[in-house]
């Protein structure tokens, strides 16, 4: 399993090159990977199907935590044979798609590190393993939107699909470590077979909220929904495989996978039954009202996630006494979810290859072309009638089980199942208007005058729907080994339950309510025309809807962060230091009230001792004394040389200061430096003109403020830190063994060239490089002499 | 003394960061002078002031006799001065080839890159 998903992203850098040797058949040849990987899978199904379950584990970084485990059950299985084996037929009908495009080889780059990634992420047992999956299939996915950079439209929708994504990818990272936390491990297999504890801790709403949050982004559920249509700006052969089989389905592998931790709760069904059945009307709703072919499956896309996150929230084991009702939503769940990915990949490709063909995506300016393209027609009219739900197509047993698990369910049957009948009646709308409309009925005048596909672009969408109807044909000997290890995986059942798929159930309430919505459908395409006239009455409600919020909140977002850019990065380095310094204090301050334990007011000496402890200390007075005159000197002298020869004072004084407490070393080499440096002011700033007043009064008090009060936290500081005397010290060591280690009489020398060598060296080094600077900005100024600077 | 030294250095610290906000050139390197003589001072006071005595080995003594000032941050204090010396003279060897460049040494007129 490591291997499939690593040689993902090796193929994927060498993608490039190989585009470069191989030229035209680049796509056939790299298809070949992930055809290979789909065969690796498909040898598991035998055993997945008895019950087994597999696990790999490559350490990574161990002490966080954080491994590099696989683990496949009967979920990652169906996803992993959706990713490799439409991913085959995406990289070979790309290859002829974007035939002489300039950049081909990145796309291939891209599109095959998005399929490394997204098999990563349905493989991963480790969440944080799982966590840089999903991430990386939101970056890979923003590349890949974003494709035709040259176009506008086509960087913003890819930034906004990364911007809601990567917002919600956020929240699921805070979930899965609050689910760490909880569970006590970071591997998913682990932590779904914790019984209840998620279900009874105090931190499950949480827990529970962020998940959805990144579950309900990345697969587009209302009120995120609107990145998707937009995400329809991609190529083709990406909308078909990230945005309508693979990627937008994240969220929702994501929730059936902590389904057995986290599911069954009241508080899950309503949150995925409200959230999934508003996203799944409203995108159907949605879908009839366009005309473009890509948006209006773009939309239905919407709705059948929300039709799978609606199964979800039905379908999670619950109470004991619920267990057939939850069997029969995750039932409907796997059917469906692998219903939709053969049919809802053939239309995106048909469509790519009408649009490819023909040159135009409206779906009014289509027809007749079943004549001109009649192998895509087919495939294309296969997968709408899978779409459609008429027998014997495997769409068909999908949504008949839909209409069984609402009907079983104990309350709210009527709405349930209203809102499933609706969302029905429109996906037959959908089906006959990207099926039928661009292939049936009068031919029309197109940009391009229309032919058969070739051969790539043609047998992706073919074989899927085929395949589509042998599953159909055949349920229980193609579908059930497939969809009964998912229901257990979503249910957390340990053995794999009996499905008995068939395509006749007897006339019961579900195909009778299939029939109705099947001609209602029919009978609704017809009337379509008037419908939309109907519904472009009430178009208003989309205008104020989610996008709108996206966008103002990004332009909300923009404007603060040039606003608090004008606010910090003023450009005056005084405003820089002046916010330095105040932020210092502050936290410092902050820090220093916390500590109570230590008291800042010195002790009082008698007052006896006051005569002889001033005797005592007449020295360090006088010079603290100096030390104060020379820096209000330098503070407040209006000349330059005056102020200067303050700095000199003060320099001095600090000298005579380490003198008096025993450091003649510190002394010596102060008097020394403070020397050069007062010479090298003079000779600098000699020829600069006297100090002009230019700054206003209130900006010096201000500053000066600042200053003082950073000055107080200094001085309480320090009479913090002389009242902590530390146990042991370092400079023990060094007293006692400088004359058997270091041979020298002196500590601080021998400290400063044997013990701490290295420290010096390092301080020589800078010096070094500060001497070279200085040299080089002295050099700088001879060779510029003559020229106008 | 430690009350008096303390006050000293809270002083030192903010009469340079007091320097560095104004716009004058000269003034902002003397208060970095000040800022780092300060610095110097804060480590020696804060790592205690044992003693009046400089910590060395009498000569026939293979230890340090009687109390002694504490060696470790005087030899840290010694590397700041030299350095400290380092960044001043690069500092105004930088100022001074500024001042040549743009002609002013108000720091407000320095705000673009390409002058």
């Amino acid at each position: 399993m490591l291997l499939s998903v690593i040689s993902g992203f090796v193929l994927a850098c060498l993608a490039p090159w190989l585009q470069r040797v191989v030229g035209r058949g680049a796509g056939a040849v790299l298809a070949t990977v992930p055809l290979g990987m789909f065969a690796y899978f498909l040898t598991f199904i035998g055993r997945i199907a008895d019950g087994e379950v597999f696990h790999e584990q490559w350490t990574w970084a161990e002490s966080l935590g954080v491994r590099l485990s696989f683990y496949l059950d009967g979920l990652s299985l169906l996803f992993a044979l959706l990713i490799t084996g439409i991913g085959t037929l995406i990289i070979f009908y790309a290859g002829t798609y974007l035939h002489g495009h300039e950049f081909r080889g990145r796309f291939f780059a891209w599109l095959i590190a998005f399929k490394a990634a997204m098999l990563g992420l349905v493989l991963a047992d480790n969440i944080i393993s799982m966590f840089i999956f999903w991430e990386l299939t939101s970056i890979t996915s923003y590349f890949l939107i974003g494709f035709d950079h040259h176009r506008k439209v086509a960087r913003d929708s890819a930034l906004q699909a990364l911007l809601v994504t990567g917002g919600g990818g956020l929240a699921l990272l805070a979930g899965l470590i609050l689910m760490a936390s909880v569970g006590g491990s970071m591997e998913l297999s682990t932590l779904l077979n914790s019984g209840d504890v998620f279900r009874e801790h105090a931190l499950y709403v949480p827990i529970l909220l962020l998940l959805l949050a990144g579950a309900f982004t990345k697969s587009a559920q209302f009120p995120f929904h609107f990145w998707l249509p937009n995400a329809m700006e991609a190529p083709t052969p990406v909308s078909a495989y990230l945005h309508s089989s693979t990627m937008v389905k994240a969220g929702i592998y994501l929730m059936a996978r902590v389904s057995p931790a986290m599911g069954g709760t009241e508080l899950w069904m309503i949150l995925l039954s409200i959230f999934g059945g508003t996203t799944m009307v409203i995108g159907a709703y949605l879908a009839i009202q366009q005309v473009y072919l890509k948006r209006i499956l773009a939309y239905s896309t919407i709705s059948a996630l929300g039709v799978l996150t609606f199964l979800l929230g039905l379908g999670a084991s619950g109470a004991p006494g619920d267990a057939e009702l939850s069997i029969y939503a995750a039932k409907a769940f796997g059917v469906f979810l692998l219903g939709h990915a053969l049919y809802k990949a053939t239309l995106f490709l048909v469509a790519g290859t009408i649009t490819h063909e023909t040159g135009e995506k409206d779906v009014t300016k289509l027809g007749g072309l079943s004549k001109a393209m009649p192998l895509t027609a087919i495939a294309g009219v296969l997968a709408a009638l899978s779409m459609a739900g008429f027998p014997p197509f495997f769409g068909f047993l999908g949504k008949e089980l839909l209409f069984e698990a609402t009907l079983a369910q104990p309350s709210l049957v009527g709405v349930m199942t209203g809102a499933t009948v609706i969302t029905g009646i429109l996906f037959v709308i959908v089906s006959c208007l990207v099926a039928l409309r661009p292939f049936f009925g009068h031919a029309k005048e197109t940009p391009k005058h229309a032919h058969e596909a070739p051969f790539p672009m043609w047998i992706g969408p073919a074989l899927l729907a085929i395949t589509g109807l042998l599953i159909g044909l055949l349920p229980a000997a193609l579908g059930e080994p497939l969809i009964a290890p998912v229901v257990a995986s979503v249910l957390g059942l340990d053995e794999p339950v009996e499905l008995k798929l068939t395509l006749w159930h007897g006339i019961n309430a579900a195909l009778i309510l299939g029939t109705i919505v099947l001609s209602v459908g029919v009978l609704a395409y017809f009337g379509h025309r008037y419908i939309m006239a109907v519904l472009g009455k009430v178009d208003f409600l989309l205008r104020i809807g989610p996008a709108m919020w996206y966008e103002k909140a990004l332009a909300g977002m923009l404007d603060f962060a040039s606003l608090q850019t004008r606010i910090l990065q003023s450009g005056y380095l005084r405003m820089y230091l002046m916010l330095t310094v105040a932020t210092t204090v502050g936290l410092v301050s902050y820090s220093l009230f916390q500590i109570s334990e230590f008291s800042i007011i010195p002790e009082i000496p008698p007052t006896d001792q006051w005569g002889h402890l001033l005797y005592e200390n007449l020295y360090t007075l006088i010079v603290a004394g100096l030390i104060l005159t020379g820096t209000y000197g330098a503070v407040h002298s209006k000349s330059r040389l005056t102020a200067i020869a303050a700095l000199g004072v003060v320099g001095y004084g600090v000298a005579l200061l380490y003198i008096i407490f025993g450091a003649p070393d510190l002394a010596i080499t102060q008097f020394l430096i403070e020397t050069l440096t007062v010479i090298l002011f003079v000779l600098v700033f000699y020829h600069l003109p006297e100090f002009p007043k230019i700054s206003r009064p209130r900006e010096r008090m201000r500053d000066l403020f600042v200053s003082v009060t950073a000055g107080v936290m200094m001085t309480i500081m320090v009479l913090l830190a002389t009242g902590i005397e530390p146990r042991e010290k370092v400079s023990d060591f060094h007293s006692a063994h400088s004359v058997d280690l270091g041979h020298g009489r002196n500590i601080v020398n021998v400290i400063l060239v044997d013990f701490r060598a290295m420290d010096t060296l390092g301080e020589i080094v800078v010096l070094m490089i500060s001497a070279i600077g200085v040299l080089a900005l002295l050099k700088l100024k001879s060779r510029s002499k003559g020229e106008k600077v | 003394m430690e009350p008096v030294l303390a006050i000293v250095i809270g002083s030192l610290y903010a009469a340079g960061l007091y320097l560095m906000m104004r716009r004058n050139l000269v003034k902002l390197v003397i208060g970095l002078v000040l800022l780092s003589q300060a610095a110097n001072l804060l480590i020696f006071t804060a790592a205690g002031l044992r003693s009046k005595h400089a910590p060395l080995v009498p000569p026939g003594e293979a230890q340090p006799v009687g109390d002694f000032a504490d060696p470790l941050p005087q030899a840290l204090i010694l590397t700041a001065i030299v350095i400290g010396f380092g960044v001043i003279a690069f500092t105004l060897a930088l100022f001074h080839r500024a001042y040549q460049v743009i002609g002013t040494d108000d720091l407000d007129e320095m705000r673009a890159t390409d002058t």
